[in-house]
């Protein structure tokens, strides 16, 4: 993989996440999850993935990837304008589960779309990805243990960021490594430095395409906020944050790249991140009619009666 | 509206439903709840290779209830699986298949077991079709044996049905006998939304006669049934409590009351306009169902009847349930379920209700 390609991703990665801070802060945007100093972990991950076959299932920190495998961005980020909760780009054309605000419950999801891939033959492979916090959850294990029974093609794809929002791994992970735990269901588990994007790339490269269920724990770190709402100086030191900023994964990759590279890849960026603020301003609400548009495939009849009230208040 | 029992176009559908096999239209068969359960979904997978069986001990054990009996062999472990013992990832791994094109048709074996999946059912399969504004369906049908009245152990004898109700994204349905459980499972299974199928096990043996190859007829979503006939108040049932309500009747008849019995079975949606037709001859309503009584779906129930048939309604509608407590041993358990007697004590009080 074209490390050019990569380090672009990256950095349109880099600058949306600054410009959707900087909304938030303008007021135009509600809230927002900053994924800042994990772009090499999403991008190289997401970058690995064939799309005419493999299929992610992200959590809400995963913009990187979103921009590696094309997905709309007005569309993913409208999630944070508060316009959908699932976004509005259309998932199943990404390959892109929609966004899901559930610690740990989608890593299951992954699972069972790939029995489906395994079942039709088409030797696709799923990507779910997860935090340290969520490796805490039951239904990891519960989704490592199926893919590890049923032998299916997942790569559980861990970002440790060093915190859960304020609790750091050392208080989370039991063991200290979530990879490690892979050997307990019979699968394989590896461990990458989640800012060498090249390196995360040929991870998931392989694993996706060993057709076997594989963990990879990408050591990374959250350099901003778990959200706008947080504050991590209440928690962690400077010096900390200082350190790893030393290790800045597009610092890495851009130390490898001429100034003519580093320039176009900033020119696409800014144009893309101003297109993506643009769509943004101009997205607007929803009808209210969607309000109850989605529930079932055909409204029952007190939707209707419901969705009629509405209106007739309107 | 309610469907009645004396359908018109019988023949027609028998004779479009010929086709299975070729064969002339078989005589009907006496099966059990549990046999006729099984034919849906064996028809169900002859029917649309995309349907998938899965849930724990479902495979070479045919299921704790033998509901998937035999179905490993005629359809391979492909799509007949048995899982890992955990819920939350059965229903998660549903969500993923249904996401790849699949038609899941998971199993939970007890009521009670739902709820270490109820992460999975509510934010998860409830809600991915809004979620993704409809760009993802949800065809799952969750298939949970439920109520009580077999003398289980604790956890294996929950009545959820309100639960699941209250939440948006989600049908529930519930047989009361071997055709119904037919029926509403190849309707659930051919549903695009997600369907918690409510299986009464206390009803597993019982038997009844029916031709499953005849009827082109589904039980549509909203949609109930008038079991019997009567003039003088209407009992509101569904699952096992729809016979119970029937042998009351029965007795009630004999004293020259003529109770109405309706087989709720849509519990989400529910047919409000059947109720409001059968309550609006009857005037009296009674509903029962084993779940505790404090925001019950009777209580759903009772506001429906009520917004609809204030005006001719001659007494308050009442409600004869299990108790606000822990679904109790086997010991105390015909204490804890409406029984007969207390179904009557209802239909009495609606009966002699005076205003003022």
């Amino acid at each position: 993989m074209d490390l050019r390609r990569l380090y672009r991703d990256m950095l349109v990665a880099r600058r949306i996440d600054e410009e959707a801070i900087a909304m938030q802060r303008q007021g135009a945007l509600p809230s927002y999850a900053p994924s800042k100093g994990q772009e090499a972990a999403q991008v190289g991950s997401a970058a690995a993935l064939d799309l005419s076959r493999d299929f992610a299932f992200p959590t809400y920190r995963d913009l990187g990837a979103a921009v590696a495998m094309g997905v709309d961005l007005v569309g993913y980020l409208s999630t944070h304008l508060g316009t959908w909760h699932g976004g509005l780009y259309d998932p199943v054309a990404s390959r892109f589960a929609p966004f899901n605000a559930v610690v740990g419950g989608p890593v299951t999801h992954a699972v069972g779309w790939a029995m489906g891939a395994k079942l039709d033959g088409t030797g696709g492979a799923a990507i779910t990805y997860f935090g340290d916090g969520a490796s805490s959850q039951g239904d990891v294990h519960e989704a490592m243990n199926f893919a590890g029974v049923y032998r299916l093609p997942v790569v559980f794809f861990c970002q440790n960021n060093g915190w859960a929002i304020s609790v750091p791994t050392a208080r989370q992970v039991a063991g200290g490594s979530v990879a490690k735990r892979a050997e307990g269901y019979g699968i394989e588990g590896v461990r990458v430095d989640g800012n060498d994007v090249r390196a995360v790339y040929e991870a998931t490269r392989q694993a996706l395409r060993s057709g076997q269920p594989v963990v990879i724990e990408a050591m990374t770190y959250r350099m901003g906020p778990h959200s706008t709402s947080d504050d991590p100086g209440r928690y962690r030191t400077l010096d900390e944050e200082r350190a790893w900023a030393e290790r800045d994964p597009l610092l890495k990759a851009a130390a490898e790249l001429s100034r003519d590279e580093l320039d176009e890849a900033e020119a696409h960026a800014k144009e893309v991140t101003r297109q993506v603020r643009e769509g943004l301003l101009a997205l607007g609400d929803r009808p209210g009619e969607e309000l109850f548009d989605f529930v079932y495939r055909e409204p029952t009849k007190a939707l209707l009666e419901q969705k009629e009230a509405w209106r007739a208040n309107g | 509206m309610a469907e009645r029992t004396a359908r018109s176009g019988r023949d027609e559908e028998a004779a479009a439903s010929a086709d299975r096999m070729g064969a002339e239209p078989r005589k009907a068969t006496v099966f059990s709840l549990q046999q006729a359960l099984n034919l849906a979904l064996q028809h169900a997978c002859e029917d649309d290779d995309r349907v998938l069986i899965f849930g724990e001990d479902v495979g070479e054990l045919g299921g704790v209830f033998r509901v998937t009996d035999g179905l490993r062999t005629k359809f391979g472990t492909d799509r007949v699986f048995d899982t890992p013992l955990a819920e939350s990832a059965i229903m998660g791994m549903a969500v993923g298949l249904a996401l790849a094109g699949w038609r899941p048709v998971p199993e939970l074996q007890f009521d009670g077991f739902s709820y270490p999946a109820i992460d999975q059912i509510v934010n998860q399969v409830a809600r991915m079709h809004y979620r993704s504004r409809g760009t993802v369906a949800m065809p799952i049908t969750l298939r949970l044996p439920s109520f009580g009245g077999i003398r289980a152990p604790e956890h294996h004898s929950e009545s959820l049905e309100t639960l699941f109700a209250h939440v948006p994204g989600l049908k529930v349905v519930s047989p009361s006998s071997p055709a119904e459980g037919y029926h509403l499972l190849r309707q659930s299974i051919a549903d695009p939304d997600p369907v918690i199928f409510m299986e009464p096990k206390s009803r597993y043996w019982h038997r009844e006669s029916f031709d499953p190859e005849a009827p082109a007829k589904t039980l549509p979503a909203g949609t109930s049934r008038i079991v019997r006939p009567g003039k003088h108040a209407t009992l509101v049932a569904w699952g096992a409590m729809v016979a119970r309500c029937v042998e009351t009747a029965e007795l009630a008849a004999e004293d020259g009351v003529e109770l109405e019995v309706l087989d709720l079975r849509w519990l989400k949606p529910i047919d409000a306009d059947g109720l409001a037709e059968s309550v609006g001859r009857t005037r009296r309503a009674v509903i029962v169902h084993e779940a505790p009584l404090t925001a019950g779906l009777g209580a759903e129930v009772a506001a429906l009847i009520t917004e609809r048939c204030f005006g001719t309604l001659r007494a308050p509608v009442q409600r004869v349930t299990g108790f606000d407590v822990p679904y109790p041993s086997g010991a105390l358990e015909d204490e804890y379920l409406p029984s007969i007697d207390r179904i009557l004590t209802g239909v009495q009080t609606v009966l002699e209700y005076r205003r003022g």
